[in-house]
């Protein structure tokens, strides 16, 4: 089952990376944007019978960095035949 | 001091911290690849070097966090053994919970690779006995993750206990309170983003980081 992480820095946590990304979309002339903020995400594909808990405890130990990162689990529905 | 260097892959900074606590310690230090589960018995000192541990992958120091040596040096941490990780060590020991905060990308998202000024803040620990309080020191760092970080809670408290033992005297990279090395709540675990090890005799262009490994010497036996 694919299973998405998606792993954010924390609000008030400096992102020079988004900021860099910030200069370079105006530089190239682009308009309006008010604020960049880059993360990551990270797709698992998992047994069906692993379950939200046990993702959560991967994010926590290891996919994210819960002292400058905040991480949200997104889980794909089940397909009719791979449910 | 019987002493120990952990060797991940992707390290390069082992074999010159090797060389000085070697030239220091009179002593050969045991080198210790990532994936032993135990480390060898008695030892006085464990070195995490610097480098590039399995390639920054996930987050510097993230997956070298994870290995099985990992899991002895917190234990060996646990039961008073001094830990000295520098640069990617630093990165290595906040990510395994031995030391707070985190390692940010530079502020200027430059690698910065140049001799820095350091102060020292704290010389009442193991690691800095052999400076003066407030004394400059120049040291070296060469990194792209040395930005420390963490919530102003931590800050107060690291700077209330006296655990910062390193700061940088100018801007760095972007680091709270321009920290550059702070130790553990039971003072034998020190991290710094500096390079001591590279500055430890005239050809060096300064020596000033040898003091930190006799000092260990003194302190540790």
């Amino acid at each position: 089952m694919k299973t998405r992480v998606y792993v954010t820095l924390k609000k008030g946590v400096l992102d020079p990376q988004g900021k860099a990304i910030h200069h370079a979309l105006e530089g190239l002339g682009f308009a309006g944007v008010n604020e960049v903020r880059a993360g990551k995400l990270i797709e698992l594909d998992l047994d069906p019978g692993v379950g939200e808990a046990e993702v959560e405890a991967m994010c926590r130990k290891l996919l994210a960095n819960i002292v400058i990162e905040n991480f949200r689990i997104e889980r794909e529905a089940p397909t009719e035949e791979g449910a | 001091m019987k002493s120990a260097v952990i060797v991940f892959p992707g390290s390069n900074c082992d074999r010159d911290m090797a060389v000085v606590l070697e030239q220091v310690s009179g002593r050969k230090p045991l080198m210790v690849w990532h994936r032993e589960a135990e480390l060898p018995d008695s030892l006085d000192l464990v070195a995490v070097p610097g480098g590039f541990s399995y390639g920054d992958y996930l987050r510097s120091g993230a997956m070298a966090a994870r290995s099985p040596v990992m899991r002895a040096v917190v234990e060996a941490a646990g039961r008073g053994v001094s830990i000295l990780g520098v640069c990617n060590g630093f990165q290595i020991l906040t990510e395994a919970g031995l030391l707070p905060g985190a390692l940010m990308r530079n502020a200027g998202l430059h690698f910065v690779c140049r001799d820095v000024p350091l102060r020292v803040e704290n010389s009442q620990t193991a690691f800095t006995c052999r400076y003066d309080a407030g004394e400059e020191i120049l040291i070296p760092v060469a990194h792209h993750d040395g930005n420390y970080q963490a919530d102003p809670d931590t800050l107060d408290r690291l700077e209330g206990e006296g655990r910062i033992a390193f700061r940088y005297a100018g801007a760095c990279n972007g680091s709270a309170r321009d920290i550059a090395g702070i130790v553990g709540e039971a003072g034998n675990v020190l991290g710094m983003m500096p390079h001591p090890e590279r500055m430890v005799e005239p050809a060096h262009g300064g020596a000033d980081g040898r003091r930190l490994f006799e000092g260990l010497l003194e302190a540790i036996g």
